[in-house]
């Protein structure tokens, strides 16, 4: 009667995970549809904002958005803008972002919170481990796999970065799914049988725009292009820094260096901006140390505050559909992704750049994860009718003689895609030749991004051009690049190491999964004691219920002797912190029991067989 | 062939039918994406990965006439561009000569009527190819893949003349 399963359950759940640059969700499959899972506090969203607190705990969502004007210097985001990248490529990120960054950022960003120093993995990392532990509460049971969403426009080492805070989070990334196509699957536009779809995708950090075409529920991507240092964020900023200088002028005081204050007015100013959606005028108010500035702002100057950014997303676009082959007119439907895609001037831009009405029936920011919970399903096996179809957004190429790219893998070819190359000695006796492999549209290699270099290993000596070496470069499902190389002569697989030029070694990785593999453990053991202390109250308080009925004096002297030695044993093991101990008292105590059950039960049958009262 | 034998089109034929092609991609990549293996064993994960990839490679590779011509030109070891020579075409002097100086001066008009020459030439072009490729199917004898090839060089030489045109076309308006 206190029987519980104990047992796996058989179907592991898959969530999906939009990690966002300004919000993050997480979301399932249920019987019928994607949902999202709400934080304990309710909201959809859990803010992408982590506060390291000096007592080595971490504020992960809105508590951290609080934290922003309280502990400035502890709490870091927007970290999804630094992933896969070193100091010298976030140039324009540090007028934005006040952080401090530590030593040895040239290929991974350091951050410094306080005493303490994280990489973006590591920040990502914290908050995945957060939606990880919103779904582990919701449902009922552990979280270990999920796919994960990435803005198109990311390269390899974004890529990677990405995949490593999954496992830094204890996530299983089974796949690594592009935004707008996550989008396209939520909207469940393989409904029309054929079609060619538009996803314009404008969030927090990141722009993406893919073109699809859909058939029989395959969501084959033809081309993909975007920016991955663009939105929402940059209309802050713009309006952020209009509202420094006005303020300035009127006070006679800059602000732009008070961390407190600027962060107060990010929020004056981004409240503004979102009554502008709907509302033909809106006043930015800030109040600060007993002064107030209030400017009425209207859409007509937000509309040219923000122009500039609509058109630069014009460009991709037509690149896009450039790319796809495909006019303006061969589009059959528009899709609208990201919180800033409600901005109305940059709808109107996009209704006539594709010549259709966009759709926006679902809530923009929760599109891509609920998109990602059915790409999770597709994963597990239990939707067998769609396919997702992507394509690698960037050419894949090598480095030649002079600098020169030689590229390889086309951008917009669909994933997984190879290449192979053959490779030779040029001096007598060498035994490795190095691979310089970039990403990138560029002819030089100076202007493409280095992905990593290549060490081609145990060449045996011999005179220049006589070894041949055949490396083959292999794009996997979620665009990340493995290489392998083999002697042609004997067909011997050879040894390449690799050196990533941005990102984390696997060792590192590894150090920080460790780590919060101890944490995440304590904190589920710790869940799993609490829900059966739970499990025992119950069962003692029917224990003590029973003993109160006459069937409790009915049952031989030893009998009763057993249950109150159980019911001790139990209340022994109940403060302990080994829910295992728990659990087997809790059997035991039900083992002795289930005689005295058996009377109750017999006892209350036969009352009810006979209709009266003994 | 690989790239042939991938989508299931035994004996490999230079002329392919576009909606065929798309749709034997379709169902090999409904019987061998990754997706299809996410719960599957490390090993048949890997096979999916090399299948699809090849499967990806010979779609990409035969849904455009010219690089499949150029995959069985070097699968019969004939490199498409190992013959290319600088040498213009002799037909053709005349009209690259017109095009330089188009070039050179910025010459709007002129680099117009470049594009337009260039243009037919390569649309003729692609009509000889049709019927090469035509003859090599119905006798696939090295015999008949060297005219494809001197075709395929002819070929390329005119793109890029086409590519040039347009550029000194835009460069002119620029100005």
């Amino acid at each position: 009667m206190f029987a519980i399963d104990f047992g796996k359950p058989k179907n592991e759940v898959v969530v999906g995970i939009d990690l966002g640059t300004t919000n993050s969700l997480v979301a399932a499959m249920g019987p019928s549809a994607p949902y999202i899972i709400p934080g304990p506090d309710g909201d959809p969203l859990v803010p992408s904002v982590v506060t390291a607190l000096p007592n080595g705990d971490f504020l992960v969502g809105n508590p951290a958005r609080r934290a922003l004007v309280t502990h400035p210097k502890l709490t870091v985001y927007s970290a999804k803008r630094l992933m896969g990248r070193g100091a010298a490529d976030i140039a324009e990120e540090r007028k934005l972002l006040p952080f401090k960054l530590g030593e040895g950022s040239e290929s991974v960003i350091q951050i410094e919170l306080g005493t303490r120093t994280f990489t973006p993995p590591v920040i990502s990392g914290i908050i995945l481990r957060r939606l990880k532990q919103n779904a582990e509460e919701h449902l009922g049971e552990p979280v270990t796999k999920a796919v994960i969403t990435v803005p198109a426009y990311f390269n390899d080492a974004q890529r990677q970065a990405t995949k490593d805070a999954g496992r830094i989070a204890g996530l299983e990334v089974l796949r690594l799914v592009n935004e707008p196509t996550a989008a396209a699957l939520a909207y469940g536009l393989d409904k029309r049988k054929e079609g060619i779809v538009a996803v314009y995708d404008l969030g927090g950090g990141t722009f993406d725009i893919s073109i699809l075409r859909l058939q029989d529920g395959i969501f084959e991507v033809l081309a993909t292009g975007g920016d991955t240092r663009l939105g929402g964020d940059d209309i802050d900023n713009l309006m952020l820094r209009v509202a420094l200088e006005d303020i300035a002028s009127e006070w006679g005081e800059d602000l732009s260096r008070n961390q407190e204050a600027v962060q107060l007015l990010r929020r004056a100013v981004i409240e503004a901006k979102h009554a502008l959606s709907v509302l033909p005028r809106t006043n930015i108010v800030f109040e600060y140390k007993e002064r107030r500035y209030a400017r009425e702002l209207t859409r007509d100057v937000f509309n040219r505050l923000v122009m500039p950014i609509v058109e630069r997303t014009l460009a991709p676009c037509r690149q896009a559909m450039a790319d796809a082959g495909v006019t303006p007119e061969q589009i059959d439907e528009v899709v609208l992704v990201g919180g800033s895609t409600r901005v109305p001037l940059l709808r109107e831009a996009v209704e006539r750049l594709f010549r259709a009405k966009p759709h926006c029936e679902l809530n923009p920011d929760q599109v891509v994860a609920l998109g990602a919970a059915v790409q999770a399903s597709i994963l597990s096996g239990q939707q067998t009718d769609k396919l997702l179809l992507d394509v690698t957004p960037l050419s894949l190429g090598i480095e030649t003689m002079g600098g020169l790219v030689s590229r390889i893998i086309q951008r917009n070819s669909t994933i997984p895609a190879s290449a192979t190359e053959s490779f030779t000695t040029a001096v007598e006796g060498q035994t490795n030749v190095l691979i310089h492999v970039v990403q990138g549209e560029r002819e030089m290699v100076k202007d493409c991004r280095s992905l990593a270099r290549f060490d081609l290993k145990g060449i045996d000596p011999m005179p220049a051009g006589f070894p041949r070496s055949e490396v083959r470069f292999l794009i996997d499902a979620n665009g990340i690049l493995q290489v392998s190389a083999r002697e042609q002569r004997t067909g011997k697989e050879q040894s390449v190491e690799v050196k990533p030029s941005y990102g984390l070694s696997d060792d590192q990785v590894e150090a920080m999964i460790l780590e919060s593999i101890e944490r995440a453990e304590d904190d589920f053991a710790e869940r799993q004691v609490r829900e059966m202390r739970v499990e025992a109250d119950n069962v003692m308080q029917a224990v003590e219920k029973a003993k109160q009925s006459d069937a409790w004096f009915e049952r031989p002297e030893d009998e009763r002797e057993r249950v109150n030695r159980a019911l001790n044993e139990l209340l022994v093991v109940y403060h302990g912190d080994d829910h295992n101990l728990i659990r087997v008292k809790i059997e035991a105590l039900d083992e002795a029991t289930r005689p005295l059950a058996e009377t109750i039960m017999n006892t209350a049958v036969n009352h009810a067989l006979k209709g009266t009262k003994i | 062939m690989r790239y042939y034998e991938a989508l299931g089109l035994e004996p490999p034929r230079l002329k392919l039918d576009a909606a065929d092609l798309q749709k034997r991609f379709y169902a090999r990549s409904r019987e061998w994406h990754p997706d299809r293996f996410s719960t599957r064993p490390p090993a048949e994960q890997q096979t999916a990965l090399e299948m699809t990839a090849l499967i990806n490679d010979a779609f990409r590779t035969l849904r455009d006439p010219v690089g499949r011509a150029e995959y069985v030109l070097s699968e019969h070891g004939l490199e498409a561009s190992a013959q290319r020579g600088k040498d213009v075409p002799a037909d053709l002097l005349e009209e690259v000569l017109e095009l330089n100086m188009a070039l050179e001066e910025a010459d709007g008009e002129q680099a117009a009527r470049s594009l337009a020459q260039f243009e037919a030439a390569l649309a003729a072009l692609d009509g000889q190819l049709a019927g090469l490729f035509a003859a090599w199917d119905a006798a696939p004898s090295p015999d008949n893949l060297q005219p494809v090839r001197a075709a395929l060089n002819r070929r390329k030489y005119i793109a890029n003349l086409v590519r040039d045109a347009r550029k000194a076309l835009e460069t002119a308006r620029e100005s």
